[in-house]
């Protein structure tokens, strides 16, 4: 016990020590909390109109004041030509250009009618399907005004939506929770390789291994400080997030911190196999990298995971983090109980056996 | 002849292809002062690692301080002290807190830690030192350091795997001043060492050349033997004919 | 060194395929008091369309809980006499609300989406959708592989590349050869260069198989020409080991090196370039502060030119940018070079 208090004081006093390194535990996942979420935006808005009005009627003009007044869609201009409008297209200064064609107001009841063209810069799909959707709605429902018609007889005009777990449709909400799982991967994931195969490099790590210390006690004293870290961080984090962003996890924190320490335990545990294979900084630092891109960009952090193909989403199943993203959004957003989400703990269980056993197995003291 | 502390039988290590060490066998005896000599390459290391419980012998046996290499390494850790050939104190923790860790990590109480840092700070002279970071010493006074801390929990045996290279010829006199030191206390010691002035201070020395013991004795009856005027001149002849360049 | 190369490649292989923010599969349930014709007809269309899932028939009081589980995001709620409303509807008497969806917006995409599909999915939709002729420019198929094939050799390029060069220059600091060679008649120039060559081969290595694996894999269009996507590349690719000689010289130990070069550099590059979050929508500042994020406009060049068809110099401006932060970095570099010397 006294060798591994003592061994757990060597590791904290070197991090102190580091010029580098408490900075970062503590800027960080604050300056990550506080800019992040003002980036991480998906919200199709401000969508760049540009009108080509060969038509120049009332319908016509009646359209594009619909379209400014839009809080979805921004004017650009309005050209009499489609190649100039084209051009800024190209160029990204505008996202969709609406042709209105020549006798519009004039032939509109008749089916035959030329139709009103929009193009959109697809580059982004998401952006042109939404912005797209957007001007259809916009143009129709002027239409449908200046036909004078009285009462609303299209279905779609009497439905209502509730939005629910997020009313206001805040992108934040959804990606805060995700923010702190990537700065959980970041810090949780590189720094406890990173000081193992720093001992290795430095031969401070062989030196370690022709004494009687047991390899658990120094495994134990390695990982523990990032542990503490890592909840460390993970208040810090909700505490700006409920200060800065009012979104208080809406399910029992309990919960969150539960899932919190298994999910930590599988990362520091990941780290310390990797590191253990590893002999150079180089090395290590590449498999993590190699991991770390694929545990961000692949577990349904960014972008979710029914979007992915088949085959991809089946890969996700044996990515850690797939399962804490699911549990942290779910408890924070809808307040999801343990029971509902039994399923997504269970998982990180295993993982957590899994690695640490894996951890534990790999780091030999005599090869 | 007094105890053997350390034994080995046909002891050999493969790696893949490579005999790094090829069936040696000797003895070494409580309070002797061991020199391990050979050229880079000629397997050294590779045999101290697997004295030290760091590295499986492919095959032969040995016992160091009564335990067996290949199934009791945790045991003879508790045994023996190491210093590697590169430094491996933690430069970012002082002196003091240096030979607490490894005190500690050797399980010596509280009380005992507080007592034998001041013997051994005392004894090197570093008393005023005890805050300094390790990292900021220079190198002779850090490899007096380490072997202090390899001796802070008196072990029977200390493997010293080139403790001087890169160290003045001064620095190099007191360090060996601390292993005579250490030696009269009943500490074995066993030091690999590329200087072969260095090789004259040992009670007995053992000469490796492509994995094997070429020859063992004490430094006066190898030069007999060899017909040699230096332990230097020994070493060049068994070289000579080396199959492993440097 | 071969991991160095296979990292990049497998990681475009994947994200090529499966970043995509394309909404489908969405789990819908339905809530009906009663199941007639009208409301089944309803039903129907949302059923057999492709991005939606039918769940099935569920009472309201389950509502919340197969939302709040995530087994359904959306439910579709019909009012009671719904077939009765429908007719008053058609003859063009008011009517309240009919169909209400609940929607699980936590994940706000998604909720839009699916209401968007929804909306155009309801009938008497038709004769709206009638009135427009709809392009979708440069990628009639809607892939977001298009969209995220830049971002994601952005991202891969400056990483990799920047990695790579300061942890192998940090190196030879710590081991204490740096100082030998600084020590050398050569000129400091010369070893920083010498030291990058090899790093740059190895990037070359990469971009190709890259644009190979973007091109033949993943069917991204290279219109634009592959001289000019590919020169382009090379250019940042200069400025990325740049970045990593730059990150060299600040840093003292490898470990430093590592953590600013892929962790630190990490979170910027991802959520500022515009490679999953567009950059139009960011608070006005972070609009600015963007303009200094190398990986932005190479990806905006190579988003022109491998997706729009755009020639080089089309891309003239990104172009310079991106060239004048090399020099920059090369120029603060040999200068933090020069002072350690003296």
């Amino acid at each position: 016990m006294r060798t591994f208090i003592v061994l757990l004081q060597k590791e904290f006093t070197q991090i102190r020590r580091n010029s580098f390194l408490p900075k970062l535990i503590v800027a960080f996942p604050v300056i990550v909390m506080l800019i992040a979420p003002l980036l991480m935006t998906m919200d199709v808005r401000n969508v760049n109109v540009a009108i080509v009005d060969l038509d120049r009627s009332t319908t016509s003009h009646r359209i594009v004041s619909h379209i400014k007044a839009s809080e979805y869609l921004s004017f650009v201009g309005a050209t009499a030509e489609f190649d100039l409008a084209l051009r800024d297209l190209e160029k990204g200064k505008v996202d969709v250009i609406v042709q209105i064609p020549n006798y519009f107001e004039r032939d509109m009841a008749v089916a035959t009618a030329e139709k009103i063209s929009i193009t959109a810069n697809a580059v982004n799909a998401i952006k042109a399907l939404i912005g797209t959707q957007y001007l259809v709605q916009t143009i129709a429902r002027t239409v449908v005004e200046l036909r004078g018609e009285k009462s609303p007889n299209q279905l779609s005009e009497l439905v209502t939506v509730q939005n629910r777990f997020n009313p206001t449709l805040n992108y934040r909400h959804y990606m805060i929770p995700a923010l702190m799982i990537m700065i959980f991967i970041l810090m949780c994931g590189f720094l406890p390789a990173l000081s193992i195969v720093g001992e290795k490099e430095t031969g401070t790590m062989e030196q370690i291994n022709v004494t009687p210390v047991s390899r658990l006690t120094f495994i134990l004293s390695k990982l523990l400080p990032y542990w503490i870290t890592g909840i460390f961080v993970l208040t810090m984090a909700m505490i700006v997030a409920h200060l800065v962003y009012g979104l208080i996890p809406v399910g029992s924190v309990g919960l969150i911190y539960f899932g919190a320490v298994l999910f930590i335990l599988i990362i520091s545990g990941f780290s310390l196999t990797v590191a253990n294979f590893s002999d150079t900084m180089q090395q290590t630092m590449f498999v993590m990298f190699f991991f770390i891109m694929i545990f961000m960009l692949m577990s349904g952090l960014l972008t979710p995971i029914d979007s992915m193909p088949a085959w991809a989403q089946k890969i996700t199943f044996i990515l850690p983090p797939r399962y804490f993203v699911d549990i942290l959004r779910s408890v924070y957003l809808k307040g999801t109980s343990f029971a509902e989400q039994w399923y997504n703990f269970a998982a990180l269980g295993v993982f957590t056996v899994i690695f640490n056993i894996l951890a534990a197995v790999t780091y030999r003291k005599q090869a | 002849m007094s105890k053997t502390v350390i034994s080995v039988r046909n002891l050999t290590k493969r790696f893949g292809n490579f005999t790094a060490v090829n069936n040696i066998s000797f003895d070494v005896y409580r309070g002797e002062i061991f020199g391990f000599l050979g050229a880079n390459g000629a397997g050294k290391t590779t045999a101290m690692r697997m004295l030290c419980g760091l590295s499986y012998p492919t095959s032969g046996s040995g016992t160091v301080a009564g335990f067996d290499i290949t199934r009791e390494g945790e045991m003879i850790k508790r045994h023996i002290g190491y210093m590697s050939q590169r430094f491996s104190l933690y430069n970012d923790l002082t002196v003091g807190e240096n030979i607490k860790l490894f005190a500690a990590i050797y399980g010596l109480s509280k009380q005992n830690t507080g007592k034998r840092t001041d013997e051994l700070l005392d004894r090197l002279n570093f008393s005023s030192e005890r805050n300094t970071l390790v990292g900021s010493l220079p190198l002779g006074w850090k490899q007096k350091l380490a072997f202090a801390i390899a001796t802070v929990h008196r072990p029977e045996v200390v493997f010293l795997d080139e403790p001087t290279s890169g160290v003045d010829p001064i620095t190099r006199r007191q360090f060996w001043e601390m292993i005579y030191e250490a030696a009269e206390g009943g500490t074995t010691i066993f030091v690999t060492t590329h200087y072969m002035d260095e090789a004259e201070y040992c009670s007995r020395v053992s000469i490796m050349v492509d994995g094997e013991v070429r020859a063992l004795d004490t430094p006066a009856r190898l030069q007999q033997q060899f017909a040699a005027e230096s332990m230097n001149e020994v070493f060049r002849t068994l070289a000579r004919d080396a199959e492993r360049g440097e | 060194m071969l991991i160095v190369m296979l990292i990049p490649v497998i990681l475009m292989v994947m994200f090529g395929f499966a970043i995509s923010t394309e909404v489908n599969n969405i789990n819908i349930a339905v809530v009906a008091p009663e199941r007639t014709g009208a409301v089944k007809d309803v039903v129907g269309r949302i059923a057999h369309n492709d991005y939606f899932t039918f769940y099935g028939y569920i009472d309201q009081d389950q509502i919340d809980k197969k939302l709040r589980s995530g087994k359904v995001s959306v439910v579709a709620v019909f009012a009671s006499n719904f077939d009765r409303r429908m007719e008053q509807i058609s003859a063009g008497l008011p009517s309240k609300p009919v169909i209400q969806f609940i929607v699980d917006a936590s994940n706000v995409n998604t909720a839009s989406a699916s209401i968007a599909y929804l909306q155009s999915i309801l009938p008497g939709t038709a004769s709206q959708q009638a009135m427009f002729e709809t392009r979708m420019l440069f990628n009639p198929q809607m892939k977001s592989a298009y969209n995220f094939v830049p971002g994601i050799m952005g991202l891969i390029f400056i990483l990799v590349c920047a990695i790579m060069t300061s942890v192998s220059i940090v190196r030879e600091k710590e081991v204490g050869t740096m100082e030998v060679l600084l020590v050398s008649p050569v000129r400091p120039v010369k070893i920083v260069f010498a030291k990058m060559i090899p790093y740059f081969v190895i990037s070359c290595v990469i971009l190709v198989m890259i644009l190979l694996l973007a091109h033949y894999l993943l069917d991204v269009p290279m219109s634009g020409g592959v001289w000019g996507i590919f020169s382009l590349s090379l250019l940042y690719l200069f400025l990325s080991l740049s970045l990593g000689l730059l990150i060299s010289t600040v840093t003292k130990t490898q470990v430093a090196a590592l953590l600013i070069s892929a962790m630190v550099m990490l979170v910027p590059v991802l959520l500022l370039s515009g490679i999953i979050f567009p950059i139009e929508n960011f608070p006005k500042f972070f609009e600015l502060l963007s303009n200094i994020i190398p990986a932005r406009w190479y990806i905006a060049a190579i988003r022109k030119m491998m997706i729009q068809g755009a020639a080089l110099a089309a891309v003239w401006k990104e172009g310079t940018v991106l060239l004048g932060m090399t020099a920059v970095f090369i120029g603060v570099s040999l200068k933090k070079f020069n002072d350690k010397l003296e």
